[in-house]
């Protein structure tokens, strides 16, 4: 085996003392110098590369060669690594710095509190929308006309001292009030919007009741208004129970008992039952009396009916636990806040 | 409405073929008689028995009890009691030791002072067979003590249901019209009990002249002598009472037993108070009569009275009988009213006096015309059994008027049938339905008649006939079917962009409430809100109430305050809602007020500027614009922080603060910012659908320029200016920095300049800057060096 030519020996030297040096740089600046003193071109290694011509065994000239450009690429790979190192620990110390409780942030900006009718009402006209039903709307305040004449019940008609009715000074005494149901839209559609109707109403409503628990003079009311060619009571039946599914969950169901609407015959309270077992009223519904339709200018002959109506304000009551209605009026954030 | 169990099992077999009392209930509920309650009467409570008092005695330490020595049939026994109504030698119910009454409570051995109580004696509500308040039950003589008190008296288990028995059934506040609609549903036998079949006397006629023959179609005097005026037989007391009626003597509760079966009210006058007879006439305009509550009424012209011969008036009709014509303990002979008067004018009374009896309940809804003659005979018939000398004069005065109904004649399709109710009768099947509710149906189809009976006057067309047969067919039995789906649902434009501008405003941090929209007449004026428009509610609940809003911010001012008294001291609150302005227009009939949906967003301890900043986010998220004219201080803001948000001539809303003096009023701490729009005009409004432009590859170069502005020069008026100075590269001018000192206000704005073809040189830069300096300074402002 031949002999290690003594410039590979300074090779080898030169290149344990770069590593030591890389390896002991504590700082990106002590690393730069390290890296130019070893491996740059002042270096000891640039310096046994000039006298490389000088060895004359081709064979060893070779070697030697090799062995210098060999430490100069290991002294580069350890300068980077060592600057990566360095880097990452100079980020690690940083973070350490910086740490953050992130509990303690001050009463970050909220989004408001939607009215719980509101919310209620929502729901209701999505599940309708999703049967197929569109929305419509009418005024607060109404003809005395178009609340009771138009639905069945004329002047004198006995079921009208059910409704406490608010008059309003406008017009002929007697002849301007806010509206008691939102059943007047019914012959708003009917006379304004093409035939077939499938149509949900939500609204608010005025009855002369004085506030307590469960009655406010002010309050909200859905009612659904179909009418079409061959519509049936079983359409009616079918409806409620597709929206009390919808609505309330596929374990519910839904009967319908007889009842008196002036506005609708044959008329039928609809009651829904949890679950549990237990039945609760929600609402009113029947066929399109003939006399309405003909208000509404349809042809009862040619066309029939069905409408239904429940309470918006009892299905916010009830799915929040909310005891008192007036607590909803309040316009308290305290109560706003909870929903 | 009260029905017996036991009353209905007069008129059929109902019970047995309902067999149990909750599937009664279900069939009187199924039919459109809903079953409000259900109560469990009369039940035997083993252990009591028929007690005689042998002799009572106080004791001098127990004033509110008393001693009473009771036989049982084995022997005396002593017992202590709370009630003091009995005497020696009546008759009481006893629970003996070891009895469990009804409420649970178990009798022992009791002692007060030292001495032991055998027993309890019971009053009837102890044992629920009556409602009494009276004390201990005194039962009828002839008992045998030691007796099973129940067996003694006869008295056997019922069920009283409570019935909401809706306005289209007139015929069913009686028991008579409630069971021939359970007997025809059930398909079982259907027999009112008989009238009364004795023996007639002589006739004896008192006159009856009608004067409003419209109001009162028909009345029937009918002359009744060897009465006897007493206390009802037990059973009759125990039925009044179950009805929830009061036993009054034997003459009254006959009348008021007749009515709660038949459903016709009748009244009993002494007849000698009646010798020349009856008139029925309207009354004068502030003639009054001493009713039998012992108030006294005040009538006008469209109350209708009867009267004696010698038009004094003896009761107001259909209401409540005069207090000087009641019988009295010495009557003897009664004449006995039943009448058919014109329903709407009894409601009339009736609500104008604010007197609502058994019988204006009844007569307002509409009794049969031709029941008359059946409720005098069984009204006879129950008198009987406590006048067994009663005699039923023949000769009644019996004028009819022309106004008196007669049976209707309406028109039913067959085919008409299957059309509304989905579920196809055949013309059999109809007449065998109506039948049993007493319809008479002629004809085989397609076209049946059919005869109305006089007891439905609700039924007048084919509709009400149709309903009948769904009734009695069963609605649950009419089949369920979801009409196909083909449609499309949707929410209107309109509907979806509210959905959208409320989501905005609560994604601002403002909560929704809904203060009511009545407001107290000073309510507008408080707030700073003109109220020239403010329409009244011709019948308010309170005067508190009265004013119907023409803006939401009184409600919220409200609610501020409300919520500050409560701890929150910065609310931050929305509503959308309607307001009911008068309008501009003269009201026309059909015509209504200029009803409009507002949205109104108010937040305590926030300046004008985030209202600005509300209306700013709105605006884009809805797609609007309109200009702010701070010169226009709308009424109740602050008069130099706020603004109208108007569209040339056209207000949209108001933005600002609320006038100092008007929050003292509410006595609200802090500023409140405040934005109100015209929401419906908002959301009625269709914005243009934005067309796509390229975004530019090439940098921006902003230019930073700060100015002192002039008072009077607004930031929006300097901006504007920059922006047209700043040429066709300006992408965008925004105010980025206000500064304030000595009075001046420095407006700091940055021009962001950008070219879609190429990145921009010094030159241009220079050229912006420079046309905006010389714009600012054109309006005034100078450049900050």
């Amino acid at each position: 085996m031949a002999p290690v030519h003594p410039l590979v020996e300074e090779v080898r030297a030169a290149l344990e003392a770069g590593r030591a040096a890389i390896a002991a740089a504590a700082d990106p600046d002590a690393l730069r110098r390290a890296a130019a003193e070893h491996a740059g071109k002042r270096s000891a290694i640039a310096g046994l590369k000039a006298r490389l011509g000088a060895v004359t065994d081709p064979e060893a000239r070779k070697e030697a060669g090799r062995a210098i450009h060999e430490a100069g690429a290991a002294l580069d790979a350890l300068a980077a690594a060592r600057e990566a190192e360095l880097g990452a620990a100079d980020v690690a110390r940083r973070v350490a710095g910086e740490a953050m409780d992130l509990t303690e942030h001050l009463g970050a900006r909220r989004t408001g509190h939607a009215h719980v009718v509101t919310q209620a009402w929502e729901r209701l006209e999505d599940v309708f929308v999703g049967m197929g039903f569109r929305v419509a709307e009418g005024p607060e305040i109404e003809t005395d006309e178009m609340n009771f004449t138009a639905l069945n019940m004329p002047p004198s008609h006995p079921a009208r001292s059910e409704f406490d009715t608010m008059f309003v000074e406008y017009g002929e005494p007697g002849s301007t009030l806010l509206r008691t149901h939102t059943s007047p839209v019914q012959i708003r559609v009917m006379r304004e919007w093409d035939l077939p109707i499938y149509a949900v109403m939500p609204g608010r409503v005025f009855r002369r009741d004085t506030p307590d628990a469960t009655h406010m003079p002010v309050f909200h009311q859905i009612e659904g208004l179909v009418v079409d060619r061959d519509v049936t009571f079983a359409h009616l039946a079918g409806t409620i129970e597709a929206f009390t599914k919808a609505f309330f969950g596929s374990d519910f169901t839904s009967r319908l008992r007889p009842s008196y609407f002036p506005f609708t015959e044959p008329s039928a309270e609809f009651d829904i039952r949890r679950a549990d077992g237990e039945w609760i009223e929600l609402g009113g519904c029947g066929m399109v009396h003939p006399a309405v339709l003909r208000a509404g200018g349809i042809d009862p002959e040619r066309w029939s009916g069905f409408a239904f109506g429940f309470g918006i304000d009892r299905m916010a009551k009830e799915r929040h636990g909310i005891d008192d209605l007036r607590d909803m009026y309040s316009g308290d954030v305290r109560f706003a806040r909870q929903f | 409405m009260r029905v017996l169990r036991s009353w209905l099992d007069e008129f059929g077999p109902i019970s047995r073929a309902a067999r149990t009392p909750e599937r009664l209930a279900e069939v009187l509920t199924s039919l459109g008689l809903a079953v409000e309650s259900t109560t469990h009467v009369g039940a035997p409570v083993p252990g009591v028995v028929v007690a005689r008092v042998v002799r009572t005695e106080r004791h001098p330490k127990a004033d509110k009890v008393q001693r009473v020595w009771v036989d049982a049939g084995d022997g005396e026994r002593h017992v202590w009691c709370g009630a003091f109504n009995m005497a020696p030698g009546d008759l009481v119910p006893l629970a003996t030791l070891g009895t469990t009454m009804p409420d649970g409570r178990a009798i022992a051995r009791r002692e007060i002072l030292g001495v032991a109580s055998e027993g309890m004696l019971c009053s009837a509500a102890e044992l629920g067979i009556g409602t009494g308040d009276e004390g201990i039950a005194i039962l009828p003589p002839g008992l045998r003590p030691g007796r099973d008190a129940f067996a003694a008296l006869g008295i056997r288990p019922d069920v009283v249901y409570e019935l909401d028995v809706t306005r289209n059934r007139p015929d069913a506040t009686g028991h008579l019209g409630v069971a021939r609609d359970l007997a025809a549903h059930l398909r079982v036998r259907f027999a009112p009990p008989a009238g009364d079949r004795a023996r007639r006397g002589p006739r004896r006629t008192l006159p009856v002249r009608i004067l409003d023959r419209r109001r009162c179609a028909r009345v029937r005097l009918t002359v009744m002598s060897g009465v006897v005026v007493g206390p009802s037989p037990a059973h009759l007391q125990r039925r009044l009472a179950h009805a929830g009626m009061r036993p009054i003597n034997n003459v009254v509760d006959a009348t008021n037993l007749a009515m709660l079966e038949t459903n016709q009210p009748t009244h009993a006058y002494d007849a000698a108070r009646l010798a020349r007879g009856l008139r029925i006439r309207l009354a004068r305009v502030g003639e009054t009569i001493a009713t039998l509550d012992g108030a006294t009424r005040t009538c006008t012209d469209d109350d209708l009275l009867i009267c004696d011969g010698a038009d004094v008036p003896v009761g107001i009709a259909g209401v409540m009988g005069g207090l000087d014509s009641e019988i009295s303990a010495t009557t003897t002979e009664i004449a006995l009213e039943a009448a058919w008067f014109e329903p709407s004018g009894i409601r009339r009374t009736s609500q104008r006096m604010a007197l609502r009896t058994e019988a204006s309940a009844r007569f307002e809804r509409g009794v049969d015309p031709l029941g008359i003659d059946h409720a005098v005979a069984r009204v006879a018939a129950i008198l009987r059994e406590s006048c067994p000398g009663l005699v039923v004069h023949a000769g009644a005065a019996d004028p009819r008027t022309p106004h008196l109904p007669r049976p209707r004649r309406a028109t039913l399709r067959v085919a008409q049938v299957g059309r509304i109710l989905g579920t196809p009768m055949t013309a059999a099947a109809i007449r065998t339905t109506l039948g049993r509710m007493g319809f008479a149906v002629r004809g085989a189809g397609p076209r049946l008649s059919v005869v109305v009976p006089t007891w439905r006057p609700d039924v007048a067309a084919e509709i009400d006939l149709i309903e009948e047969l769904a009734r009695h067919h069963g609605y649950a039995r009419l089949g369920r079917v979801v009409p196909p789906a083909a449609r499309a649902g949707a929410l209107s434009p309109l509907q979806l962009r509210r959905r959208t501008l409320r989501r905005a405003v609560l994604a601002l941090g403002a909560s929704e409430v809904m203060p009511q929209p009545f407001l107290d007449p000073a309510e507008h004026a408080r707030a700073g809100v003109p109220d020239g428009e403010a329409l009244h509610l011709a019948n308010p609940l309170v005067a508190e109430e009265s004013v119907l809003r023409v803006s939401l911010r009184p409600g919220l001012l409200r609610a501020i305050a409300s919520n500050q008294s409560f701890g929150t001291r910065e609310p931050f609150l929305s509503e959308l809602g309607h307001v009911y302005p008068r309008g501009a227009a003269p009201a026309a009939a059909g015509s209504l007020p200029d009803e409009r949906e507002h949205l109104c967003i108010v937040r305590a301890g926030a300046d004008a500027g985030e209202a600005t900043a509300w209306w700013a986010e709105l605006a884009a998220v809805m797609g609007v614009g309109a200009q702010l004219d701070q010169r226009r201080v709308p009424p109740g803001y602050h008069p130099t922080r706020s603004a109208t948000l108007a569209r040339g001539p056209r207000e949209v809303g108001h933005v600002g603060e609320i006038d100092p003096a008007v929050l003292a009023r509410y006595g609200i701490e802090g500023r409140v910012a405040c934005l109100e729009l015209d929401a419906g005009a908002l959301l009625a409004e269709t914005p243009r659908v934005p067309t796509a432009r390229p975004v530019s590859r090439y940098p921006a170069s902003d230019v930073d320029l700060a100015f002192v502005a002039p008072a009077g020069v607004t930031a929006e008026a300097l901006r504007k200016a920059l922006r047209t100075a700043a040429g066709a590269l300006t992408e965008d001018v925004a105010l980025f920095d206000v500064y304030r000192r000595e009075g001046e206000r420095s407006l700091a704005f940055r021009v962001r300049l950008r070219s879609a073809e190429r990145t921009l040189t010094d030159a241009d830069l220079a050229s912006a800057r420079a046309a905006c300096i010389a714009a600012a300074t054109r309006l005034g402002a100078t450049l900050r060096a």
